[in-house]
């Protein structure tokens, strides 16, 4: 593991196509407003990233103006407020209109007050706020776009708290502003006088509003911003006091969940023993809903029994019968052709014998993106309002569709946001919120619901089907064209991102205002950051009848994966080494720092036993850019590894990864993003799938579907934090991904000698599970775990 | 409904409940006690992991009337106190390493933790590669990276 130390910072390669922060020293219109202790308050629409484009020559259109910047600019409308509070107690305070789930955004939120404000990190809460309309696309968690919109709002509010407690302390005091000095929650005078925030917090509110005009530090002057520290919530987490929605207690909401098809998306058309179901131990209600038949209880052992012996008729739903092949087919239906070549292009191929096509075709099976917390939320609806609390990424889109589902006006719902174990995309949705006010509407009652892990894994989202298919043209050791097309089952934007693309489309740079959600999606976050002459990149979808979402870097790691097998193709056939070449071709500065950085740490090119091998990508995204450089080990002592319950296949023994994000607010965050994206990446290339077969998925469970686990990790991983002049934060949230799943990619092909068709690799393996039933759709717990303790 | 009777951290507690109620649900949705955490059910992804008796278990696949009235369950909330100080070692360990990301297996692999540490302290010998490799516990967060090193740091200090 890399240290971050101020020394490795400054022999760093600096960041060269990222001006010095421009707006550093602008001045800032925050507010005071009104309250009985001091609050402090900044436009969320301060977000919005400088005119200036940090990319030069831009044949793409995501290194003009990507995704980050249409997240940024979809809040600019709003004018809405963020607030900052000061206590008497000395602390301060800020609901923050994002949602935790692992990121660490509540870490370097308060990191960022506590710069500002001059006040321990110790002394900022942070919190969730609750779903508020009047923020429209400003309350969206998603496209790692947190940091890069509110960084600098958050810091204005702070600023405007620190100058209000530094003029209540001037009149206090008797001296001139400029004198005191504000530092660790206390305000010194130069006489030795001093104050604490807590007892200037009241003398500092104001009765009616103010603006104020302040200027944020300048990040040279930083001292807990970029310094690693640990999250804000690591000690609730290892103590057990951490809350998720299904730890929450509310009077009433008892245990529920909810019995499903054994088709995907089958509906239920009657519940044959409800008799029998309601005389069971424990159980209270039973109501039949459009997505299944729920039942509340007094433990969820209970639902489960009951759900085990329910009698159901259904409706199958609209893949009956369909298993991967049929989606396969209809992928390759699908496909567009390639793009023609330009006359000269064509020109060339024919008349001159030594150019060359070299052509990749990928195919990528369902994945699934279950997090360890299923989908669950706690509903209470009564006659005329109703209260929901659960992990939600869009709280507004899910609180308007949560009225209009109930036939209540939206100010009638109430949407508390709660922390939630793990997202990888799923939260943008809100499944669990809207199936359990069904629920508790149709009960009358209160309910916990909360998916057995057999529905979260087999009806919950995943990242879709998709084929990657490249043509790059080389003559006399150039690139001359890079093509690629990606065909996939629909990817589900239907959460509020896509109200955010609807509204801004319009303005959007010429050419992507008339595509749809995905295809802007994927021109915004997609580009080859390589000299390959004329590139193209294309997306069609199809078929709407999966559970999607953007899991975790969305069309990224498939995308990317493709393109550098691709490249690897291309260094092979023009004999040069896979790092050199990229080296050679890479258009922009930072990338090759990062490359650099990996091949150098990870000693690219040592010598490798038979079938071992190395693998090295490049990726370029969220305003970031970053290199993986890893080993695979592919003998058969690896291979042949007999694991219970699981899959061993070849593993990756060592991960070096450089990351550039621009400005980093927690080194130590980042740097625990990327080790989690590496195991997502090692997942995607090596071990995790869905098998749709006859109309369902087959995975029910962790013992099937096949999530990087301790004996497939790396032993060895390395990850580099990249020093950055950059005054503007980037995405963390998935930028380790793309790149890992590349370069474990382009490390098996060369283990191997072949470039794998499909991923991941075992896909098309004998299944190494029996599969659990469809009916009943949950497994029973066993009873035998005192004769497994250790 | 029959009465069923254990210890729990440190105290006797008692409930009516059906025998074949898996202690999982005893804990969480009787007694309030959520640091177990629910991720399968069927014991495989170890989020429930506890002690009994101070060895690993997984609630989530016991029958609570299989418990004696002596067997002494230990969550994740009760830990720190099996020790003097605020916090057992495993959990500083996990503090200064900066283990959690969302936070919601970590409770199991904590307890894991513990017990893989006294098992090999059985066996008379230390913790391999290959018992790391061993670990269970699911992480879909990916933590493992960090995992791996607090288990080192924590087993020095236990
Ligand atoms: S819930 Fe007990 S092992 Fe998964
Ligand atoms: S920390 Fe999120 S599942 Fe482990």
């Amino acid at each position: 593991m890399t240290e971050v130390t101020p020394r490795r910072w400054a022999t760093m390669p600096r960041d060269l196509d990222t001006a010095p922060a421009g707006i550093a020293r602008r001045s800032f219109l925050g507010y005071v407003v009104a309250g009985t202790t001091l609050v402090a308050a900044a436009d969320l629409g301060l977000g919005a990233p400088d005119a200036a484009a940090s990319a030069p020559g831009v044949p793409q259109p995501a290194e003009l103006y990507d995704l980050n910047d249409m997240l940024t600019e979809a809040a600019m409308p709003t004018a809405n407020l963020i607030t900052v509070t000061v206590h008497e107690d000395g602390t301060a305070s800020f609901a923050l209109p994002r949602m935790e789930v692992g990121q660490g955004i509540t870490t370097s939120t308060a990191m960022l007050i506590a710069e500002e404000l001059e006040l321990p990190v110790e002394k900022v809460r942070v919190t969730l706020a609750d779903a508020r309309p009047e923020l429209l696309f400003n309350q969206l968690t998603g496209g790692s776009n947190t940091t890069i919109s509110t960084y600098t709002p958050i810091r204005v509010a702070a600023a405007v708290a620190k100058s209000a407690l530094l003029e209540a302390a001037a009149i206090q005091l008797g001296d001139a502003v400029e004198t005191l000095r504000a530092k660790a929650g206390v305000i010194s005078a130069p006489g030795g006088a001093r104050l604490s925030y807590g007892e200037l917090a009241r003398a500092a509110a104001r009765r009616t509003p103010r603006a104020v005009q302040v200027q944020l530090k300048d990040p040279s002057a930083f001292r807990v911003v970029g310094v690693g520290r640990p999250r804000v919530d690591a000690r609730d987490a290892v103590t057990g006091r951490k809350k998720y929605a299904t730890d929450m207690q509310v009077k009433g909401a008892l245990p529920t969940m909810v019995c499903r098809a054994p088709t995907l998306n089958g509906t239920p058309k009657r519940l044959r023993n409800r008799k029998r179901i309601l005389a069971m131990p424990g159980v209270r209600n039973v109501a039949v809903v459009d997505t299944g038949v729920a039942v509340r209880a007094r433990t969820f052992g209970q639902c489960i029994d009951a759900i085990r012996a329910m009698k159901v008729d259904w409706e199958d739903g609209p893949v009956a019968g369909l298993s991967d092949a049929d989606i396969v087919d209809e992928l390759r239906a699908a496909e567009l052709p390639l793009p023609a070549l330009t006359d000269s292009l064509s020109d060339l191929l024919a008349d001159n014998p030594l150019a060359q096509t070299v052509e990749v075709d990928t195919l990528f099976y369902f994945r699934s993106n279950s997090a360890m917390d299923t989908n669950s939320a706690i509903a209470d609806v009564r006659p005329g309002r109703a209260t929901i609390w659960a992990g939600l990424k869009s709280p507004i889109t899910a609180q308007e569709r949560i009225a209009q589902e109930l036939g209540m006006s939206v100010d009638a719902v109430t949407v508390h946001v709660v922390q939630a174990g793990g997202s990888f995309g799923r939260r943008l949705f809100f499944d669990g919120a809207l199936e359990a006010a069904k629920i508790s509407q149709a009960m009358g009652k209160p309910v916990k619901l909360m998916w057995h892990r057999a529905d979260d894994a087999r009806v919950g989202r995943g990242h879709p089907m998709a084929t990657s298919r490249v043509r790059a043209v080389h003559a006399g050791g150039q690139v001359l064209a890079f093509q690629q097309t990606h065909t996939s089952v629909e990817t589900d934007f239907r959460h509020g991102l896509g109200e955010v693309i609807t509204a801004t489309a319009a303005s959007l740079p010429t050419g992507l205002g008339n595509l749809g959600f995905s295809e802007t999606v994927f021109e915004l976050t997609q580009e080859v950051p390589y000299d390959f002459g004329v590139i193209s990149q294309t997306l069609t979808e199809t078929d709407d009848r999966f559970n999607t979402g953007s899991m975790r870097n969305i069309y990224s790691p498939d995308v990317r994966a493709a393109g550098e097998l691709t490249v690897d193709e291309l260094a092979a056939a023009m004999g040069q080494d896979p790092y050199e070449f990229r080296r050679a071709n890479l258009r922009n500065a930072r990338v090759v720092a990062v490359l650099d950085a990996v091949a150098k740490a990870g000693r690219w090119g040592r010598a490798m036993p038979h079938g071992t091998a190395q693998g090295i990508a490049i990726h370029k995204e969220y305003k970031g850019c970053s290199a993986c450089l890893v080993e695979i080990d592919n003998r058969p002592r690896q291979t042949g590894r007999d694991i219970r319950d699981g899959v061993g296949g070849p593993r990756v023994t060592k991960v070096v990864f450089a990351i550039d994000v621009g400005l980093v607010v927690n080194p130590r965050g980042l740097e625990a993003q990327m080790q989690g994206g590496i195991n997502d990446g090692i997942a995607l290339a090596l071990t995790s799938s869905m098998h749709l077969r006859d109309g369902h998925f087959l995975e029910a469970s962790w013992d099937n579907y096949f999530y990087t686990r301790q004996w497939n990790t790396p032993p060895e991983v390395e990850v580099i934090v990249m020093p950055s002049e950059s005054g503007q934060p980037g995405g963390a949230g998935e930028a380790g991904v793309a790149a890992t799943f590349a370069a474990v990619a382009c490390a098996y092909a060369r283990a191997t000698g072949a470039t794998p068709a499909y991923f991941p690799v075992n896909h098309r393996d004998p299944l190494e599970f029996k599969p659990k039933p469809y009916v009943p759709p949950v497994p029973q717990s066993p009873t035998n775990g005192l004769k497994l303790t250790y | 409904m029959p009465r069923q009777t254990f210890v729990l951290n440190g105290k006797t507690v008692t409930l009516n409940v059906h025998d074949d109620v898996r202690v999982l649900w005893v804990l969480r949705d009787l007694l309030g006690v959520t640091g177990p955490k629910y991720g399968c059910g069927i014991n495989v992804c170890k989020a429930c992991t506890s002690h009994v008796n101070g060895r690993a278990f997984n609630p989530c696949s016991v029958r609570v009337g299989d418990l004696k009235k002596t067997d002494e369950v230990t969550t994740i909330e009760g830990l720190a106190d099996t020790v003097a100080g605020d916090l057992h070692p495993m959990q500083q360990a996990w503090l200064d390493r900066d283990v959690a990301q969302c936070g919601y297996c970590q409770p199991g692999q904590i307890m894991a933790a513990v017990a893989l540490v006294r098992k090999v302290r059985r066996e008379r010998r230390s913790i391999t590669d290959a018992d790391l490799d061993g670990i269970r516990n699911i992480c879909r967060c990916g933590t493992y990276t960090r995992i791996r090193e607090a288990i080192e740091q924590g087993a020095r200090r236990m």
